[in-house]
């Protein structure tokens, strides 16, 4: 018995770093779902301040049950309850199945679109340390080829529904959504390739360890408190160039406008989910805003430093100030997401949805071929550096 | 140049010249109908062509005009070869004036519109404007006249006479003075058409009013007809008062048929509910007048106590076929000659005829219907109240003296030699049974509309419809065949009696007749009846066809 | 026939998009900055605020029976709401008022009323036709019910609704 507990004290026991990657799996999903439901709620307040309306501002907690003379609405929890309200009506609606669908891989499909985009969050490095423990689940060295690998899967979620359904919508949506992912997930991968010239690893961590080291990629002499070196500020231009590449492929590989053909409301009801109801309906819609997190995840983590901030350190030391530091980077990363997400919501709202052909256009003339060239003119500028 | 008029022996026609055109009329026609029959409406009040003309309410004034003569007394012709006129320099009544030959008339001179003008605003003056309250609204020839013809505002200041309000100047009709615009057509009426001379005008001028001689009142059987024929809301039957604005009311052309006399009617109704019931001019028959006995005989339509599902042994069997089908197969469990049918003078032609098929398929040779007689009068009423004992004797459903039959049925309930009894639309207990004795029976099949002694103690009981609900025809006292057609839908359950009887006879001799609609039974019956060859519902038409039938009564 | 859709020449700025997406961002974030500062002029918030106090006088709202300066609802029953009701929305039944009744010179009255609110379309139709100015529109708009029966304005609902409405035309005195 002691020597369990010992086990599981000791940061080089297999118990060790068993119960801590559980404890980080649970913590970190439930932190994203969370995290989803209430960018769905931040969606729609701050699209209705964008548009002068209010948005959801009703439904409060009813705390006035609790009794203590507390009132239900207040200005602060009006609307804070209605992700809760809307996952309870997803939970409890009635989960219509149509006669004329393909069953088995109708009640897959929402479950494919949803682990692709939950197991690519196993190699971000949403934290630094607390205490000795990376705040990583996985830490492997092929970080950005495991997501990348892993997010394309995603897309048979999406074939699947749109065929199974035997409905001609989403068939269409899940036709064009296959066309593009593909196109786009060559620009994605192709973008990024500059900044592992640069920085020569493929190790998430690594590369946030890199970041720490000499100022984020995109930001490198404001970040790393001292002057950027000639290096760095000729590499600048190709990761800039590589930056906005990467963000507008993770644009298409989300399904956000202006990138949303696979569901355009107006051509296509609902494009491949019409056909859903209920929690399955709710399963791929979860998907989406999770593929939305992973996205700003790793444009964070490849691009702003993930969880660094300039004079915060990280949780290395040992005892509550590790623990405390360490708390505190995983804050500044969610809130780095988190404000990506925002500026996801803005370009949403703002920005009409692409014409197939233009969409079409954009990804293969436009940005594979800047992503190519940018990869020799990276090159050639590290080369030039050596 | 075009002749309106149409009489069937020669008469001297003369020529009259109507608003410039020149029309033929025989001698002796009114100009107001001469101009109505060229389509030239002159309005009236006190004028009715069913009444002697008193002229008094001066509304129908027209400019007349004599041909111009010369010292040779010949008329001056035109340039068109037509007589010109010499035009009389004030308006003259058009209701109490007949043709000339050579007679011009203007219709809608300005003279003749400024003098309609000032009688409308002379009506007027002291007519109270109730409108909003008053039963006549909408059918109101003061408000119709006034808009064609009158001026929107009044010029009176003064105050108007006060005149009696809601009089019950009879036990049907409620009389009210200040609307009364003293045309006399109530009393011209009561005097010439109900010979019961009881209303006239008192008191002068302004102050003059309708009223009852004293110690008399209004309880003339056709004093209802004072109604219709009051142009304004003085005279409202309390029956129908304050019950529905007139402009809601459906309205259907049918015929009475509370007596053999068979008066044409209008029938009108809102949704599914009647109202009221109006004579309907048919000079054939009953002019333009109906009593107030037949007027008022239809109030039972809407009686709570309505029969509205088919009752087979005492419990309710809403399902037709089934009931049907149980009645049909008892009577044939009885033998034919153990099987008596009593039918009814008020049924309709086609009825009968259906009831003569069902006889004839169960081979039942005892059938009858019951007579029904009270006093009647030699204005309009029957002292048959049947409506269509002609009929019931032309398809052989009556015997020849109506009601012959009935004891041979009594005596052999009576005696058990009768085990069944179909009776349609009567009750048994009016032909002589008594109530004990149709417990007797061991099976009693009864189409009726109303509960009674028959219906209580049926085996099997079949709601039908009343005169309002339905279509057919009937062959009044004098022979002539009219046409009944349906003003609202049977309450509940209820059916039309030829489909029940069509029901009976196809369930009885299980072959189909082939009947689907009124139409067809017509068709069969007229095939199957000389008397009756070649004619159809629509052919009887609104005002019905004399039969060469020999008179009834 | 295939049809070929004219399209526009784009200059580079127009192809490459990012020009118009920030054109695009400064109007959609501009509203933001205005929202967040107050300074937009959102829809009122019902129900904490109502329109009850700036409605215009011409509001049309639930139909209601009026009463004169002397206690007598001013309908006679004359049904002409009814007639011209687009919707079939008013019930009339009407009565006569007993001769021993103070108002017995107006003779008749309506003994059922009801106008059916899920009917009614609030057109005014039956205020500007009515003879008596029996029937005045208010400016009740919330008109809830938890079933078809309450829905049913009855007569002494309406009533109830319409109050006494002074000023108006006193047909039935004695000089008529």
């Amino acid at each position: 018995m002691n020597a369990i507990l010992h086990d599981l004290a000791d940061p080089n026991s297999i118990l060790f770093m068993i119960w801590t990657t559980l404890a980080k799996s649970a913590g970190l999903l439930g932190v994203v779902l969370g995290m989803v439901s209430y960018t769905v709620y931040a969606e729609r307040r701050v699209s209705s301040l964008m548009q002068d309306r209010l948005g959801p501002n009703r439904t409060g907690f009813p705390i006035s049950l609790l009794g203590f003379g507390l009132k239900d609405w207040s200005p602060i929890l009006g609307g804070l309850g209605q992700p809760i309200a809307d996952a309870v009506k997803l939970l409890l609606k009635e989960d219509f199945t149509p006669a004329y669908v393909k069953k088995f891989y109708y009640w897959i499909a929402p479950a494919l679109g949803i682990a692709a985009a939950i197991i690519s969050l196993a190699v971000i490095p949403f934290g630094s340390k607390i205490g000795t423990v990376d705040m990583v689940i996985a830490n492997i060295d092929i970080g950005p080829l495991f997501i990348f690998a892993i997010s394309s899967l995603g897309v048979y979620g999406i074939v699947l529904a749109g065929w199974s359904a035997n409905s001609k919508y989403p068939f269409l949506g899940a036709i064009r959504s296959t066309s593009q992912l593909i196109s786009y997930e060559l620009a994605l991968g192709l973008s990024v390739v500059p900044l592992f010239l640069i920085i020569g690893k493929l190790n998430l961590v690594e590369i946030v360890h890199y970041q720490v080291q000499n100022g984020w990629m995109l930001l490198p002499g404001l970040t790393a408190g001292k002057l950027p070196t000639l290096s760095q500020v000729l590499c600048w231009i190709p990761v800039l160039i590589s930056f906005l590449v990467f963000t507008i492929a993770m644009f298409a590989e989300t399904n956000r406008l202006p990138f949303d053909l696979p569901e355009a409301e107006t051509e296509l009801v609902g494009g491949y989910h019409t056909e859903y109801s209920s929690m399955k309906f709710a399963l791929f819609f979860l998907g989406e805003y999770t593929a939305m997190i992973t996205g700003s995840s790793l444009i964070i983590t490849l691009f702003l430093g993930a969880w660094h901030f300039p004079g915060i350190p990280d949780g290395s030391m040992s005892g509550w100030p590790g623990v405390l530091w360490g708390l505190v980077n995983i804050g500044v990363f969610f809130t780095k997401v988190f404000a990506f997400l925002i500026f996801f919501i803005f370009i949403r709202w703002t920005l009409p949805r692409f014409r197939y052909d233009q969409l079409m256009k954009l990804g293969w003339i436009w940005l594979f071929e800047i992503a190519l060239v940018n990869i020799f003119l990276t090159a050639l500028i590290v080369a030039f550096v050596h | 140049m075009s002749t309106e008029a149409t009489t069937p022996k020669p008469v001297e026609l003369v020529n009259v010249q109507i608003d410039g055109v020149w029309h033929q009329f025989p001698k002796g026609t009114r100009v107001i109908e001469a101009c109505s029959q060229a389509g030239k409406f002159i309005p009236r009040y006190c004028y009715h062509p069913k009444l002697t003309s008193p002229g008094n309410c001066r509304m129908c004034m027209v400019e007349l005009g004599m041909p111009k003569m010369t010292p040779d007394r010949k008329p001056e012709l035109g340039p068109d070869g037509k007589p010109l006129h010499n035009w009389i320099p004030r308006p003259q009544i058009s209701c109490a004036q007949d043709v000339s030959e050579g007679l011009g008339v203007r219709t809608d001179s300005s003279m003749v519109q400024e003098a309609r003008k000032g009688v409308l605003e002379f009506l007027l003056i002291n007519h109270p404007l109730d409108c909003p309250i008053c039963d006549q609204a909408g059918e109101c020839r003061l408000q119709e006249f006034s808009y064609d013809y009158g001026q929107a505002k009044t010029r009176f200041l003064d105050e108007k006479v006060k005149k009696p309000k809601r009089v019950e100047i009879g036990p049907r009709v409620t009389l009210d003075d200040e609307r009364c615009i003293l045309c006399t057509r109530c009393v011209r009426f009561m005097r010439e058409v109900a010979k019961d001379d009881v209303i006239g005008i008192v008191d002068r001028g302004s102050y003059s009013s309708i009223s009852c001689h004293p110690g008399k009142t209004l309880d003339s059987n056709y004093s209802l007809n004072t109604v219709d024929i009051c142009p304004v809301g003085a005279l409202t039957s309390t029956d129908f008062r304050f019950k529905m604005r007139v402009w809601f009311l459906k309205e259907t052309k049918s015929i009475c048929t509370s007596c053999a006399t068979g008066c044409n009617t209008v029938i009108s109704a809102r949704e599914n509910i009647v109202y009221r019931q109006t004579p309907r001019e048919n000079n054939d028959v009953n002019q333009a007048w109906m009593c107030d006995y037949g007027r008022l005989n239809f109030h039972y339509l809407h009686s709570p106590e309505r029969l509205l599902s088919p009752v087979v042994r005492g419990h309710e069997q809403p399902d037709w076929k089934n009931a049907i089908a149980t009645a049909a197969a008892e009577l044939k469990a009885v033998a034919p000659e153990q099987i008596a049918v009593i039918a009814s003078g008020k049924m309709t032609n086609e009825e009968l005829y259906l009831t003569a098929q069902l006889a004839k398929a169960l081979g039942v040779k005892l059938h009858d219907i019951v007579p029904h007689t009270d006093t009647g009068d030699d204005i309009l009423l029957s002292t048959d109240r049947n409506p269509n004992t002609a009929g019931a004797k032309l398809l052989g459903v009556s015997a020849s003296t109506p009601g012959a039959n009935l004891s041979a049925v009594v005596e052999g309930i009576r005696s058990g030699a009768i085990k069944a009894l179909i009776v349609l639309g009567e009750d048994a207990t009016l032909a002589g049974l008594t109530s004990a004795d149709l417990t007797k029976l061991t099976v009693l099949v009864t189409t009726a509309i109303l509960p009674n002694a028959t219906t209580a103690a049926a085996t099997h009981l079949l709601p039908s419809a009343a005169f309002a609900e339905k279509r057919g025809s009937m062959i009044n006292k004098n022979g002539r065949l009219q046409r009944l057609n349906r003003a609202i839908q049977p309450p509940g359950l209820a059916r039309d009696d030829w489909e029940i009887l069509v029901g009976l006879t196809e369930a009885v001799t299980e072959s189909s007749l082939g009947f689907n609609a009124i139409e067809d039974v017509v068709k069969a019956m007229t095939a199957a009846t000389p008397a009756l060859a070649g004619l159809s519902l629509s052919k009887i038409g609104d005002l019905g066809v004399q039969l060469p039938l020999p008179a009834n009564e | 026939m295939a049809y070929q859709v004219p399209r526009p020449k784009l200059t580079f700025a127009e192809k490459i998009y990012l020009p118009s997406v920030i054109a695009g961002l400064k109007i959609t974030l501009g509203h933001l900055w205005r929202m967040l500062r107050g300074k937009t002029h959102v829809c009122m918030q019902y129900p904490e605020e109502k329109w009850d106090s700036h409605l215009p006088p011409h509001y049309r709202g639930a139909p209601t029976l009026v009463s004169d300066e002397f206690g007598r609802t001013r309908c006679v029953a004359c049904q002409l709401c009814e007639f011209i009701c687009p919707p079939r929305a008013i019930r009339i039944k009407p009565g006569e008022i007993p001769a021993e009744n103070k108002f017995a010179k107006v003779e008749k009255f309506p003994e059922e009323f009801q106008i059916d609110m899920i009917r009614c379309i609030y057109c005014g139709l039956c205020e500007e036709v009515c003879p008596e100015q029996a029937i005045f529109l208010k400016k009740e708009y919330a008109i809830t019910g938890t079933s078809r029966a309450a829905m049913m304005h009855q007569k002494e609902k309406l009533i109830e609704m319409g109050g006494i409405q002074p000023g108006v035309v006193n047909k039935w005195n004695e000089k008529k």
